[in-house]
This record gives structure tokens, C-alpha cells and sequence, in this order.
């Protein structure tokens, strides 16, 4: 019985596994739904693109705060992400590997800031890391540190916002993966910090690619939580978003640029990340 | 000697035990209760159907689930003893596995598969290299280091997996269905080479297996369990000649029913007697493979002594014959040539009479050993 | 009839504030329907409440309202809203709608900037220079919004040169920054620090004078319903309207 399944998977193994196309005969139920969402998410970017003023592009390129915004922007994203790493695949890994009471409950609550707008989550974030903040008054008296207004502030705020994206897609992974690959790994004398280093996070890796891409594209997009908490001083905290945003109230032609730019740079890293991590397909 | 440590006649060919366990794990209604002990060197295959607890056994040697009761011990150390609270995680085991698919790290080449294991007995890089290599070389896969595990072949995975396995040179080897991935004819090569490397081993190997040939081949031993308890133990001859379960006579291939013998005659049911070759006197089982058993279209007249009507239930090829299950006085299968089949057409349902030469059968006392006794 | 309807509001309209009667209700046809009003953030509180008078004077008519910042109103009203009158806190933005206006735009109120304290000024904060000590943190509008345009001017009119924490997006970011002590002081319209009065204190200075922001209210040109647009930008323009607006702490024009 499933003897005979085994073998037949087996025998499937050893040749290398032919990969049928089926690029033909797409049922059009499938096919028009998916052209239209296509359409649906690309059109905004068509209309950026013909408001676009193609013959001012190179001055307003070169204008002084474009630069700094973008360089502060991508700055603040990856170290949000590289924060979400480090603290969201731990997490990740809790959710789910380890049974413990009111999991069910900690699993909903990391999703909270998928659902709070923005703002209401860069005034929780006052509340607790603000000058007046639960944990902020501390930091403040013990260490003089202040993070609203501060580069730091931003990352905090970003990685707020988008761990949860990190969290969910690496959980999923390691929820996905074959728990017999660590205990095969504990035979062989692997304890369980190896196994997750050795064994787990390998095995998971295209998961955690994808929810660090998520969650750093998710960082490089935000604009409430981020002005919320840490305001908005060109050089220091004002990131890109932040930038359209102010833009968008005297000079659209700008704010469209800007939001180019972003567009630009995000999409050209995302691609190059995603050849080297994952892979051509 | 038997007598003083009470331990199974085959085990003194090995010396002193080097695995000593009695496992019990309860999980749920289930209760797995099998005494287990394998002598340096030896092979002891583990056989029972689905669900008789191989796999619970296997998984509680290798730390990967822990004893409810009773002991583990191997090489003189104490792995788990739920009375003494003493308890060894699977890493500190020292025990080799070789999974029923292989868990063949798949982002690790074959040769960083097998070095894991000496890497995490603290041999540097390097060294864990040269030693994977060394194994690698012995499976005959010197040339498929840098394979990663999706561009081998079943049968080298496997070779790989044993090579991972016993580069840690465990104390113990477990062998969870090794060769019931491969297709028919991997199996055979694979089993012949599985065979030389187990003679290799110095430490104690139990084999679970469904595969009565890959038992026979492999094994020195055999342990039979069925609901969680062992029903036979014995060396390979001795319980494919005597199988004392039904379970084991179909593993073997035979047919085997459990009666009251007087003299040449074994009251089997109330009303059905086989006449047999030996005499015997008391509880016996009779034993006769599905070849002895003939399959006429009418009475035959000839003065055979066992002869009844039997209704055909089931009909499948079993290599270049055919086997019938038969339902009747007594339940039993038959192996006809393609040209009986021919002249019967057996169908399901049909009614065809069943002949058993007396010389053909096979008795023996069903009085439990004394092993068992003990 | 309708003529006699429409005095007999306005009267009801007037009595309810304990005014004088308008100063001009329109002659025409009784205004019903919906009135869609795109109005800047800081007139929240007056417009509500002028909403609601209008709508007891006027029965057939209901006010929906849009209060954001004035420019992104303008950019939405720009990009084709359907809105009926647009009030916003800059003549600046005004202009930058480009659409046809019904008639030019016409200021109603004037607002002006005030030093948002936190309640009690524990810094002791009496006008633009002590904004300009150490360890002070301010809080600007940015300069692409009316009120962070206004605190330009007003610092350079006192030849103050600040160095703020943050440049928010609106006056209610920057004033809500003050009320979680986030920061020492805020530039803000007095309106706002008003709204707030329990945990701010407003400090006038003199150089907000020379940063008035002058408020503009227009029936846009193409407002899907302009009788009642016009009647209600009549109405912000009464005394009635006028005397809510003063209570909010708007000046009068």
C-alpha cells in the first residue's frame, strides 16, 4: 500500500524530474480574473506614469532632498528588516514549533499591527517608547536615550509595522517544513540551536526570503506609524513616503516623481534580491 | 548459560548485550511493551504489521519519544529510565538512523550530509570532511560528494543515508524500512550492499521492516511483534520454519492452523481434522506453504486423505503463479501454475475442492518456549 | 411662498444664535438636497456646528463634510470630487484649485499662530525666542502647509533661527505632539490650541501678526448643487455663522 506509493515517488526521484509547462489551454474562468487583477494593481502605475513631467524629470531628480530621502529611506528599511530578522524568526520559530498555553492568542496578537492603522500604531508606540512613555521616561532618565524623532525612531516604527509580515510568512514556512529533518539531525548529535541554525533555517530559507522581502518593501512603503512617531525633519526621519506626502500638498508633479523614484529603486532591489536568493525560475 | 541469564539461545553468539531495554510506551489506548536485547555485531529485525509498534519502538530507542515505563540501556549507559527520572535527548544518544525515506539534509551536498554528524561530535571542519569521505568511499559514492541529495539516484540516497548514519559510529544502528523506498530491482543490489555494510558494524543494528526477505537476508534474529507485544523471537530458520502467528505464517508464506493432534490426525475446528506426516500428541500448529495446497474442479477420486470443499474469496498473481484465497472448514491459500489457473479459471465465489498431501505438511508443539516461559 | 419660507429661516436661523437677522439671504428657489463641503482640518468644531444650525434652518438640505488638509482637499477637488464649497486655510491653496469658481473666494475668518504649551507652561515659554533655548524640542508645521508656512514667517519676522525636532504633516500633528509631551512647544493656529484648552496653553506673540492666515470659503464651479453651495456659504458669511466661528477662535476678517 503505501509501500508501493513510496516506490513509485522514489522511481519519479531518481530520473531528474521532468517539469510539464502547461503554458497552453489556460481556462478562461482562471485566465480573465487574473488579467484584470493584474490590470488592477498595474493602472495606478500607468497613471503615475503619464502625469510623470518627463522634461523636468532630470532637475527635479537632482534636487537636494531627493537623494537624502531616498538614502534614508532605504537605510531605514533594511535595518527595520534586519530587526524583524532577528527578532521575528525566533518568534516565528515559537509560533510554530512550541506548544504552550495561549498560543492560539500570541499568534493573533503578532498580527496586530497588520490591522491597526498606522497612526493609532505610531501613538501606541509614543505611549510606550515616547518621552513620556512607559518604557521611553526610562530609557530617557536611565540612558539619555530618546528614540521619537531620531533615525532610530524610523526603524522602530517600520519594523513595527511590517515584522508581522516577516512573522506570518516565516511561520507558515517552518509550519511547512518537515519536522523529521531535525529530528533526523538530533540523531546525529545536532542539539536544537544547531538543528534550527544547521538544519531548520536552511530548509525554511525561501520562506524567510519572502517575508524579509515582504516586510522590507512593507518598510520602505510606510508613512503613518513612521510620521507618527518619528516625525518628519528632512535628513533625519523624513523618508521617502514622507517626502510625496508634503509634496502632494503644494506640487504634485513632485510628489509623482518622488513616488518614481521609489517605485524605481524598490522594484530594481526586490528584482536583483530575488535572482540571487531564490534563484532564476 | 541460557538458563542462568534467561536469555534467548541465539544471544550468547554475540556476547554481552549491548542494547538492554524493555520499552513500554503508552500512547493512548495503544501500549507498546516489547523486551529487547542485541548482542555487539548482531542484527535483530523487528517485524509486525501496520500499527504493531515498530515505529514507537524505534522512535523511543532513538530519543525521539519517551518511555513510559521500564528501561533503556546501551553500551552499559543508561539512555532512559523513567523510575530513575534519568532521560538522554537524542543528540546525546550516539545512536544511528537511518530513516524509512532518508531525511537527506537537501541543501547539504552527500559529502556535508554525512559530515554533519562527526561535525557535531566537535571534529573540525576538515576532519569531518575526510571522515565523510571515508564513508562515502566505502558505500561506493566517492564520486557523488558534491551531489546535493535530489540529483541521487534511490539506491545511493539510501547509501548515503547509511553512510550519515554510521559515520557517528553508533553503538546502535536503527534501519527503519531501508529498502522500502527502492523499486524492485534497486532493492536487490541495495540489500546485497545494505548486507555487507551491516556485516561491517560492531555495534548492535535492529531493522524494522515489513519485508520478510529483507529480514531473512539481513537479520540474525528475528523479533516479531503484534498489538504492541512480542508474539516470537528466534533465530531466522527457526521462525520461518515454526511461525506461531497468523501474521507470521502469511509474512513466511504459509499456511499455519493451530489444533489438537492425535497421533497423525489434528482436530483443527469441531467436525475438520488434517491428517499429517509426523505423529504428535497435544496442542501443535500445522504448517504447509500455499504450494501444497492442489485445487481440483470436482471431487478427485484418488485416496488423498485431506480433501473438503472450498469457495474461492480473493485471486491475486504472486510472481509466475497465481494465489487464491480460500474459504472453507479451514481458511487457507493456494499457489496454482498458470496452467491449473488456465483449466480451473478460478473466479470469486466459486466453489472448487482443496486437496493437502499429509507429506507436505509440517507439525510442531504450540507450547509456548521456554523463553517465553521465563 | 418660497421666498416667504426662505425669510422665515433665515429669521429662525438668526433667532437661534440671538443675532441680528443675515446680512443677505439669497432670493431664489428653497435650497434642498445635498451640500458636500471640502473643509480645511482646523474648522472641524465651527463647521460641525454652523452644519447643524444650517440644516434646522433649512429642512430639505443635508451637509456632508470633508475635513482634511487644505491641500490634499485641493489636489482631490483638483482630480475631479464632487464637492459643492470649499473652505480652505490658505488663499495659496485656494488658487491652486484649478477648476472655475462659482464667484471669487471670498475670506471669512482669519486665524492666527499661537506657542503650544503643554498646560501651565512649565517652560516658562513667553514668545519666540525662549523656543530657540537648548534642550527645548519644537514642533513645526512643515513649510508645504499653511500653518508651517505661517511659522516661516513668523520666526523670520522675530529673526529667530530654529532648528525644530520634526516638521509635521498638519496642525493637529504638531499640536498632538505637545499634548504627549513629545515635545516643549508647537507653532499652531489659535483655533487648535483652543480646541484643546484642557492640556494646552496657547501663548500669543506679537510677530503672529505678521503670519495671518486668511481663510477662504467658495462655490466651486462646477458643484453639483449650487443653490444650496451658495446658501451655505451665505450662511458662513452671516453673523450667525460669523459668532460660531468667533467662539472657535477665529477673528473676523
Amino acid at each position: 500500500m503505501s509501500r508501493r506509493d513510496a516506490v513509485a515517488a522514489r522511481t519519479d526521484r531518481s530520473t531528474p524530474p521532468p517539469r510539464p509547462r502547461h503554458t497552453s489551454r489556460v481556462p478562461v474562468a482562471l485566465l480573465l480574473p487574473a488579467a484584470l487583477g493584474l490590470l488592477f494593481l498595474v493602472l495606478p502605475l500607468v497613471g503615475l506614469l503619464v502625469r510623470t513631467p518627463w522634461s523636468t524629470l532630470p532637475q527635479r531628480l537632482t534636487e537636494p532632498g531627493v537623494l537624502t530621502a531616498l538614502r534614508l529611506s532605504v537605510q531605514a528599511a533594511t535595518l527595520a528588516t534586519l530587526l524583524s530578522l532577528v527578532l521575528g524568526v525566533p518568534l516565528a520559530w515559537l509560533l510554530a514549533r512550541v506548544e504552550f498555553p495561549g498560543r492560539r492568542l500570541v499568534r493573533a496578537l503578532v498580527t496586530v499591527p497588520l490591522v491597526l492603522p498606522p497612526v493609532v500604531g505610531g501613538v501606541a508606540l509614543l505611549l510606550v517608547f515616547g518621552r513620556r512613555g512607559i518604557l521611553g521616561s526610562w530609557l530617557d532618565s536611565t540612558f539619555g536615550v530618546s528614540l521619537p524623532f531620531t533615525t532610530a525612531g524610523v526603524v522602530l516604527a517600520e519594523a513595527f509595522v511590517a515584522m508581522p509580515f516577516l512573522v506570518v510568512a516565516v511561520e507558515g514556512a517552518l509550519r511547512g517544513a518537515d519536522v523529521r529533518y531535525e529530528e533526523a539531525a538530533a540523531t546525529l548529535g545536532a542539539g536544537r540551536w544547531t538543528t534550527f541554525t544547521r538544519v531548520t533555517l536552511p530548509l525554511v530559507a525561501p520562506g524567510v526570503a519572502a517575508g524579509a522581502v515582504l516586510c522590507w518593501a512593507r518598510a520602505l512603503g510606510e508613512f503613518g506609524a513612521t510620521i507618527t512617531f518619528a516625525g518628519n525633519f528632512p535628513g533625519r526621519t523624513q523618508t521617502m513616503p514622507l517626502a510625496v506626502y508634503l509634496a502632494l500638498e503644494t506640487d504634485l508633479e513632485a510628489a509623482i516623481v518622488l513616488s518614481l523614484v521609489l517605485l524605481t529603486v524598490s522594484v530594481a532591489i526586490l528584482a536583483s534580491l530575488r535572482d540571487r536568493w531564490l534563484g532564476s525560475r | 548459560m541460557t538458563a542462568e541469564t534467561g536469555k534467548p539461545a541465539a544471544v550468547p553468539a554475540f556476547g554481552d548485550a549491548v542494547l538492554d531495554a524493555r520499552l513500554v510506551v503508552d500512547r493512548g489506548a495503544f501500549r507498546l511493551d516489547l523486551p529487547l536485547t542485541i548482542g555487539p555485531g548482531e542484527v535483530v529485525a523487528l517485524l509486525g504489521p501496520n500499527g504493531a509498534g515498530k515505529t514507537t519502538a524505534l522512535r523511543a530507542l532513538a530519543g525521539l519519544l519517551p518511555l513510559t515505563a521500564g528501561h533503556l540501556r546501551l553500551a552499559g549507559r543508561h539512555l532512559d529510565h523513567p523510575d530513575r527520572r534519568v532521560w538522554i535527548p537524542a543528540e546525546q544518544r550516539g545512536i544511528g538512523v537511518v530513516f524509512q525515506d532518508y531525511l537527506l539534509f537537501p541543501h547539504l551536498n552527500a559529502l556535508d550530509n554525512v559530515a554533519f554528524g562527526p561535525r557535531r561530535q566537535g571534529l573540525s571542519r576538515h576532519r569531518a570532511r575526510q571522515r565523510a569521505a571515508r564513508w562515502l568511499t566505502r558505500v561506493g559514492l566517492a564520486e557523488h560528494a558534491r551531489r546535493k541529495p535530489r540529483q541521487l539516484s534511490g539506491g545511493q540516497a539510501q547509501r548515503v543515508a547509511l553512510a550519515r548514519a554510521l559515520a557517528v559510529e553508533p553503538a546502535l544502528l536503527l534501519l527503519d524500512e531501508p529498502l522500502a523506498a527502492l523499486d524492485a530491482r534497486t532493492r536487490l543490489d541495495t540489500r546485497a550492499q545494505l548486507q555487507h555494510h551491516l556485516g561491517g558494524h560492531t555495534g548492535a543494528t535492529l531493522l524494522v521492516t515489513h519485508d520478510p526477505i529483507d529480514a531473512v537476508v539481513l537479520a540474525d534474529r528475528l523479533v516479531v511483534i503484534e498489538d504492541g507485544h512480542l508474539v516470537q523471537e528466534g533465530d531466522v530458520a527457526t521462525v520461518i520454519d515454526q511461525p506461531r502467528t497468523d501474521f507470521v505464517a502469511r509474512l513466511v508464506g504459509l499456511n499455519l492452523h493451530r489444533g489438537h493432534a492425535d497421533g497423525h490426525r489434528v482436530r483443527v475446528t469441531d467436525g475438520f481434522h488434517l491428517v499429517v506426516g509426523d505423529r504428535h500428541t497435544g496442542d501443535v500448529f500445522v504448517a504447509f506453504t500455499p504450494s501444497t495446497v492442489a485445487l481440483h474442479p470436482r471431487r478427485p477420486d484418488g485416496g488423498t486423505h485431506n480433501t473438503w470443499p472450498a469457495t474461492v474469496t480473493g485471486i491475486q498473481r504472486h510472481g509466475d503463479h497465481l494465489r487464491v484465497q480460500l474459504a472453507g472448514p479451514v481458511a487457507v491459500t493456494a499457489d496454482i501454475t498458470p496452467a491449473a489457473a488456465a483449466r480451473l479459471t478460478p473466479r470469486p465465489g466459486q466453489t472448487l475442492w482443496a486437496t493437502v498431501d499429509a507429506a507436505g505438511t509440517r507439525v510442531y508443539p504450540a507450547t509456548p518456549t521456554p523463553r517465553a516461559e521465563a | 411662498m418660497t421666498v416667504r419660507r426662505l425669510a422665515l429661516a433665515a429669521v429662525a436661523m438668526a433667532g437661534l444664535v440671538g443675532c441680528g437677522a443675515g446680512q443677505t439671504v439669497p432670493q431664489g428657489d428653497a435650497v434642498t438636497g445635498d451640500v458636500t463641503v471640502f473643509a480645511a482640518a482646523s474648522l472641524t468644531e465651527p463647521f460641525t456646528r454652523i452644519g447643524e444650525d444650517f440644516e434646522a434652518a433649512n429642512p430639505g438640505v443635508r451637509v456632508t463634510y470633508s475635513f482634511a488638509g487644505s491641500s490634499t482637499l485641493a489636489a482631490q477637488i483638483d482630480q475631479g470630487a464632487p464637492a459643492d464649497v470649499f473652505a480652505a486655510a490658505s488663499p495659496d491653496t485656494m488658487t491652486t484649485v484649478t477648476d472655475s469658481h462659482d464667484h471669487d473666494p471670498k475670506v471669512f475668518v482669519r486665524n492666527r499662530l499661537v506657542i503650544a504649551v503643554p498646560d501651565g507652561n512649565p517652560n516658562g515659554v513667553s514668545g519666540l525666542a525662549d523656543l530657540d533655548r537648548p534642550g527645548v524640542k519644537v514642533a513645526l508645521c512643515a513649510p508645504q502647509v499653511p500653518c508651517g508656512a505661517a511659522a516661516v514667517r513668523a520666526l523670520a519676522a522675530a529673526g529667530v533661527d530654529l532648528t525644530p525636532v520634526t516638521l509635521e504633516r498638519d496642525v493637529r500633528a504638531a499640536l498632538s505632539k505637545v499634548r504627549l509631551g513629545e515635545v516643549d512647544a508647537a507653532l499652531v493656529y489659535r483655533t487648535d490650541a483652543q480646541a484643546v484648552a484642557a492640556d494646552v496653553d496657547g501663548i500669543e506673540f506679537p510677530e503672529s501678526a505678521s503670519a495671518i492666515n486668511d481663510y477662504p470659503i467658495v462655490v466651486l464651479g462646477n458643484a453639483p448643487n449650487k443653490p444650496a453651495a451658495r446658501a451655505f456659504v451665505d450662511h458662513v458669511l452671516s453673523d450667525a455663522g460669523q459668532a460660531v466661528l468667533a467662539a472657535a477662535g477665529f477673528q473676523a476678517p
